[in-house]
Order: C-alpha cells, then sequence, then structure tokens
C-alpha cells in the first residue's frame, strides 16, 4: 500500500487519531534510506510503549520498525509475551493469534498474500521472544524453515520468560536460578543459531541490540534475502533487566558486556554463497544508483 | 454504470464463476457414484480455494492428499503439508489472516490436537472451512467412527454443521464457503461428517457441472481488516486489552464474546433458505420421535421402516445444524412427541443432552441408544431401544447375551 492511499479527507482531518494525522503527514513510509535515526521524530516509529522503564526490547522493537526496507508493505506476526504488549503501537498490519505458532501462521500468510499479489512485494516478519520461538514454538519455528518459507523471523532473546514472570526458558543460560529452575538451569542454552542453519536459514545472526547500525543493517539484510532467496533468523539479546537484577539504565552495559568477544552475543553471522552474492549484486546497485545520482546531479 | 462483477467471467481452469443460487438450485445436476472422500474433492474443484493445508490422519487423510491433485491440477492456487494439527489450523488461520479462502480437513485426535486454534479462528473472525471426519478420540488407540469429537467443537464459536449423507456433504462444503464468508456472518464453519460411514463408502451423489465454480472470497467484505497492508494499519489502543484489569478490558472481551454468538445467530438466515432449514422433520404428529444428526438419522430411518411393519408410527427430526442450534425449531417438532429418542455414536450422550436443555418436559428424552468406539448401530437396536422404553416385549438380538 503506498502513502497515497492512507490521505485523510480534509474535512475530517482534525478529529482523525493524532497517531493517523502523524502517518499521512510525516510518516517514514516510502522515504528512501530511511533507518534507525529516524527513531523519537516519527510517531509510527513507537512514540510509546507499555514495557518496563529502560527495557533494551522497546528500543529493539523500535530499531527494527525504523530498518524495514518497506513498511508499507509489510506485515509483521507476533507471539504472546512482551512483544505482545508493544504490537498494538505498531504502524504496520500484525497478528497475534497463539502463542507459539508465530511461524505457521507467517507461513499460511505469506503464501497467501504471494497468491493474492503477485509481481508485488509483500514481506512477512516475525518477531517473538524466545519462549515463542524456541520451547512452546520450536517445531514451527523449525518446520518452517525446512519448508523454506520465505520470511524473516526475529528472536527477542531475553534468555527467560519475562512477561509471565521470570521462569526458566530454553534459551536461558545454564545455572541461572529462576522461577522454575530453583536450583538452577540443568542443561545448556540452546544453540538456535546452529541449529537455523542446519535447518535451512540462509542467513543467521546472533548479536545484541547495543549498536543500532548494526540491527538496521541485519534486519535490513534478513529482509531482502528472505523475499528472494529463502529463511532468514536474527536473534537479539534484550536483556530482561527486572529479572536479571538490573536497573533501568544499567540495559545498554548488560548488552555491551555479553557482546565481548567469547561472549555469548559476540556477533555471529552465518550466511550462504547465494545470499552473499544477492547482497553484493545488492550493494553494487546500490553504488551505481548513487553513481548516476551524483552525476545528474554534477550536469543540473 | 459497470458492475464489475466476476460472475459469469472465467477462472484459470476455464471454470465459469457462477452465482451460488444458480449452481446449487438452478444447474444441472450429475448423478456420479462416489466415495465421500471422492465428493469432498469434487466439491473443492468448484470451490474456488485459495490455499488448502494437509496432514495424513485417518479417516480423512485420502480427501486431503486427493485435494492435492487438484492443485497439481491447477483448480486449488496454494497447498501444503503441515507439521501437525496444531500447525496446519495456524498455518490455515495465516492464510485467512491473509485474505485467502483457506480449507482444510482433520479427524479426531487432529481435532483435539488443534483445538486453541478454533476459539482464535471465531475470535479473529477468518472464516475457515473445515471438514471434519469424526472418529474416536479415547484410548486406547481407535481409528473408528465416533462422534464426541464434535462436542468439543460446540462452544468454540465456529459454526458446526453434521451431515447425514454424501450429498449433504457435498452441497454443504460448497454452500458453507458461502454462509461462512457473509460480512454478517464472517466465522469459521465445521463441516462435519461420520468418519467411514460416509468417506468410505460409496453412494450416488448428484454433482453440479465441473465447469462451473464459485464466485471466489473477497476479503474486503470482512467485518474486520485484512491482514495485507492494504488499508491503513490505525494504533487501536493505549495498550492492549490484556494488561488491563478494568472494566472496559472486561467489557470488550465479553461484547466481543457475545458478539461472535450473535453471528452464529445471524448466519440463520443465509443457511435456512440453503439447507431448506436447520432441521429437517418427517411426520412430527407421531408420538414417538428420533431426532439425531449425521448418520444416526439414517439408522433412524431404517428403525423407523422397520417399526412400521409392526404397526407402530415414528417420526423423525435429522438436525442439520447444531451451531447455530436450531432451539425454536427442535421444540416446535418435538411439542406433540411423548417419547423422544436420540441415537447417537457416542458414548457421552451429548446430543440427547442438548436436547434435553431444549424442550420443555424433558424426561421425553430417552437417552440413546447409544454406541461407541467404532460399533456400528444396526436400526434393529433402535427398534429393541424404541420397543424396551415402551413396555414391549422384544426377541433379543442375536449376540447381545441378554
Amino acid at each position: 500500500m503506498s502513502k497515497e492511499k492512507i490521505q485523510i479527507c480534509e474535512e475530517f482531518f482534525d478529529i482523525m487519531p493524532p497517531e493517523y494525522q502523524a502517518l499521512v503527514t510525516n510518516a517514514t513510509w516510502g522515504k528512501e534510506g530511511r533507518g534507525w535515526k529516524d527513531v523519537g521524530v516519527n510517531k509510527e516509529l513507537i512514540e510509546q510503549h507499555s514495557l518496563c522503564a529502560g527495557c533494551p526490547e522497546s528500543m529493539a522493537f523500535r530499531y527494527i520498525l525504523a530498518s524495514l526496507p518497506n513498511p508499507e508493505d509489510t506485515v509483521m506476526v507476533g507471539s504472546t509475551g512482551c512483544t505482545s504488549l508493544v504490537f498494538p503501537h505498531v504502524g504496520v498490519h500484525n497478528i497475534h493469534s497463539l502463542f507459539g505458532n508465530q511461524n505457521a501462521i507467517a507461513s499460511g500468510l505469506k503464501r497467501a498474500l504471494t497468491l493474492r499479489f503477485p509481481g508485488k512485494v509483500k514481506d512477512v516478519v516475525v518477531l517473538a521472544g524466545d519462549g515463542a520461538t524456541v520451547d512452546i514454538g520450536l517445531d514451527y519455528t523449525l518446520q518452517s524453515w525446512f519448508r523454506q518459507e520465505m520470511f524473516t523471523t526475529i528472536c527477542f532473546d531475553n534468555e527467560l520468560y519475562a512477561n509471565t514472570g521470570g521462569q526458566e526458558s530454553g534459551l536461558m543460560q545454564k545455572g541461572f536460578v529462576a522461577k522454575m529452575a530453583p536450583v538452577g538451569k540443568k542443561f545448556d542454552k540452546v544453540r538456535l543459531p546452529e541449529i537455523a542453519k542446519e535447518s535451512g536459514c540462509v542467513y543467521v545472526v546472533n548479536c545484541t541490540v547495543s549498536k543500532p547500525s548494526l540491527v538496521e543493517k541485519v534486519i535490513r539484510n534478513a529482509v531482502y534475502i528472505a523475499r528472494e532467496i529463502g529463511p532468514t533468523y536474527i536473534q537479539l539479546y534484550t536483556p530482561c533487566i527486572l529479572e536479571i537484577g538490573k536497573n533501568s539504565m544499567e540495559g545498554l552495559q548488560e548488552m555491551r558486556d555479553s557482546e565481548k568477544p567469547g561472549e555469548r552475543f559476540a556477533y555471529k553471522e552465518f550466511i550462504s554463497d547465494q545470499a552473499k552474492a544477492f547482497l553484493a549484486d545488492l550493494a553494487e546497485k546500490e553504488k551505481a544508483k548513487k553513481a548516476s545520482a551524483k552525476e545528474a546531479l554534477a550536469q543540473a | 454504470m459497470d458492475s464489475h462483477s466476476i460472475i459469469g467471467t472465467k477462472n484459470k481452469k476455464g471454470q465459469t464463476f457462477t452465482d451460488p443460487y444458480h449452481l446449487f438450485f438452478e444447474a444441472q445436476r450429475i448423478p456420479s457414484f462416489f466415495t465421500g472422500s471422492e465428493v469432498i474433492k469434487e466439491a473443492i474443484r468448484r470451490a474456488s480455494v485459495d490455499l488448502m493445508v494437509a496432514y495424513p490422519i485417518t479417516p480423512q487423510s485420502e480427501a486431503a492428499a486427493l485435494i492435492g491433485e487438484l492443485y497439481a491440477e491447477g483448480y486449488v492456487t496454494d497447498y501444503m503439508r503441515g507439521e501437525n494439527e496444531f500447525g496446519v489450523m495456524s498455518e490455515c488461520a495465516g492464510g485467512s489472516f491473509g485474505g485467502a479462502r483457506v480449507f482444510t480437513t482433520t479427524a479426531g485426535p487432529g481435532t483435539m490436537r488443534a483445538m486453541e486454534n478454533f476459539p482464535m479462528w471465531s475470535g479473529a473472525r477468518l472464516p475457515i472451512e473445515m471438514i471434519v471426519t469424526c472418529r474416536g478420540i479415547n484410548s486406547p488407540l481407535s481409528i473408528q467412527p465416533d462422534t464426541l469429537e464434535i462436542y468439543f467443537l460446540l462452544e468454540t464459536g465456529m459454526l458446526v454443521w453434521h451431515a447425514e449423507t454424501a450429498q449433504d456433504f457435498y452441497d454443504w462444503i460448497l454452500m458453507g464457503f458461502m454462509v461462512a464468508e457473509q460480512p454478517d456472518v464472517h466465522l469459521p464453519i465445521a463441516i462435519c461428517c461420520d468418519g467411514f460411514f460416509v468417506t468410505h463408502t460409496k453412494d450416488v451423489v448428484n454433482l453440479t457441472p465441473a465447469d462451473m465454480c464459485l464466485p471466489p472470497y473477497d476479503p474486503y467484505r470482512s467485518p474486520v481488516p485484512c491482514m495485507d497492508m492494504e488499508c491503513p494499519p490505525v494504533r487501536m489502543m493505549r495498550d492492549p486489552f490484556i494488561m488491563k484489569s478494568n472494566y472496559i478490558s472486561y467489557a470488550t472481551h465479553a461484547s466481543w464474546q457475545q458478539e461472535v454468538r450473535a453471528a452464529i445467530e445471524r448466519s440463520r438466515k443465509h443457511t435456512i433458505p440453503l439447507l431448506h432449514g436447520l432441521i429437517e422433520t418427517e411426520n412430527t404428529d407421531a408420538e414417538i420421535l428420533i431426532v439425531s444428526s449425521g448418520t444416526a438419522v439414517s439408522q433412524g430411518r431404517e428403525a423407523i421402516r422397520l417399526l412400521a411393519d409392526e404397526g407402530l408410527r415414528v417420526g423423525l427430526v435429522k438436525i442439520k445444524s447444531l451451531r447455530p442450534w436450531p432451539y425454536h425449531e427442535i421444540r416446535e417438532a418435538t411439542k406433540h412427541a411423548k417419547h423422544i429418542f436420540v441415537p447417537e455414536f457416542n458414548v457421552a450422550g451429548w446430543m440427547a443432552r442438548e436436547i434435553k436443555s431444549t424442550i420443555p418436559d424433558s424426561d421425553r428424552v430417552v437417552v440413546g441408544p447409544h454406541v461407541a468406539g467404532g460399533m456400528t448401530m444396526p436400526p434393529e437396536v433402535i427398534v429393541e431401544h424404541i420397543q424396551r422404553t415402551l413396555g414391549k416385549s422384544v426377541a433379543t438380538l442375536a449376540g447381545r447375551g441378554s
């Protein structure tokens, strides 16, 4: 849907909700080079959220929304958890249906959009917590990758069930004492990035959201690659400051500490040869476009 | 002004999009000898289905695979095998959220595994059509006919119809889409039949012409936005309702559930002309009535014939729609009856309970006979049940040990 389609009839403009007015007058939709720097000036990039103060997930959510290359034709699929508390504020269509079925929903959705809009790009992006992605929904996560469903899966890894009050999850670190792990978690953090690679994902990144420019880059790559090549998976550390005993202002440092070399969120990437060639081609085209624009400017 | 009607135009397979009433009631019917599974395939061939999600479980596996053949032939736009029924029903939901006409089939334990999806489907107003070929859900494992699973579907917010014959099944699969997709209904529909008795037996079914098909689904007639980013995404609320423990939150949830139930009731005005009523009756002035749904009705018909030979006049009420429940119709049809027998293929006798809660003087309802776990219900069993209840001496059926 182009931005032209959401114009408001002049007579009704003043009675429309401010979010809608802002979407019409000020949205980043269709803006060339939109990105994380737009956060804070556009209402559709989550002006307010209902998460805890200082929650890294709220920033991750904003970076992701700002980085989507095609928000006017992107549908997001969420799941139950802290993410489902933010989705009502999101300026793209989004689906919450059940807990853990997000990749199954996205599979059907992507197929429906593909058959209904031939020749048009409609991106589908899944965004769910680690409980939804790795525990209750693991079957659907993996099966969608086996089937090579063409969409991006993003996991907000906070290493526990945050929304229900800090219970053990599969992505929790071994030994961590939590609700339902009263003597410490007894098995290792599930290695989903490696499993994603083995399951058919052509682009996998494991990192934190401490650097917005990095988040922007990997999200754009993931969406572009999922459009053309195959499923992509992004696992982002969004620590639950509440449940690990940190203060509101300590989220960023927690992420920085855990992305140091050798730590569990040190930047890790897998990209298939085909996806790599695709990105190189994309970069080449982008360069050529910029060069010709510069040339046109010089001539003018 | 050009109406832009799709009626009369052709799809890519050369089928003509046909006015549903013409297709159902005026178009030529071709008698064909088919199994119930083949009948499902033939109905879907004419249903303009966008997406079918399949998964093997007896006794619907054959039908689900046959629709794969339709996909290979180009009659169904997309087709996939899901990972299990929970996943299947979620894939169906995704397709329907995205504006596709979606169809699936399931049975017994599959229905139970998928159960979490059904109230979500109706709450999200997804007009998915699901065929349920009923079978046992008990342990030890059984694959035999048993209608207990229907009981679990009754309060999911779905429309639930229970076919007696392959002909019912054929017609209702096509009609079901038309009712479920009405803007003032827009709910999922479960069309149930008794597994094996209907799916695996051959019957003469009058088919509509293969070169005619239903008009496609128009997702923009939905009462809720289609999730395709073709209409503006509006931030609907400050916080999701799940976050709030207040009156407005509760009232929103309560009223939406009421609205789903109201939509079920509104489906009557579309269903009654298509199915010729939610019930079908014969001789309801008789003192004795058999009331049921599915193939129990067929067995009841045979029992009525046997009893007529003995000079006993028995009437019949066939319940076609379980949701909406034909409350007033059943009260009216049973008002003369002194004894109401409810034959059922399940251990619980849920149909008898539903009828008891519907009519005055519910001690008129005689629960049973009911059989379960795949047992057949010969008409003689119904005859004997009626005769015993009436205090008549009956010849003992061989092998029953009494």
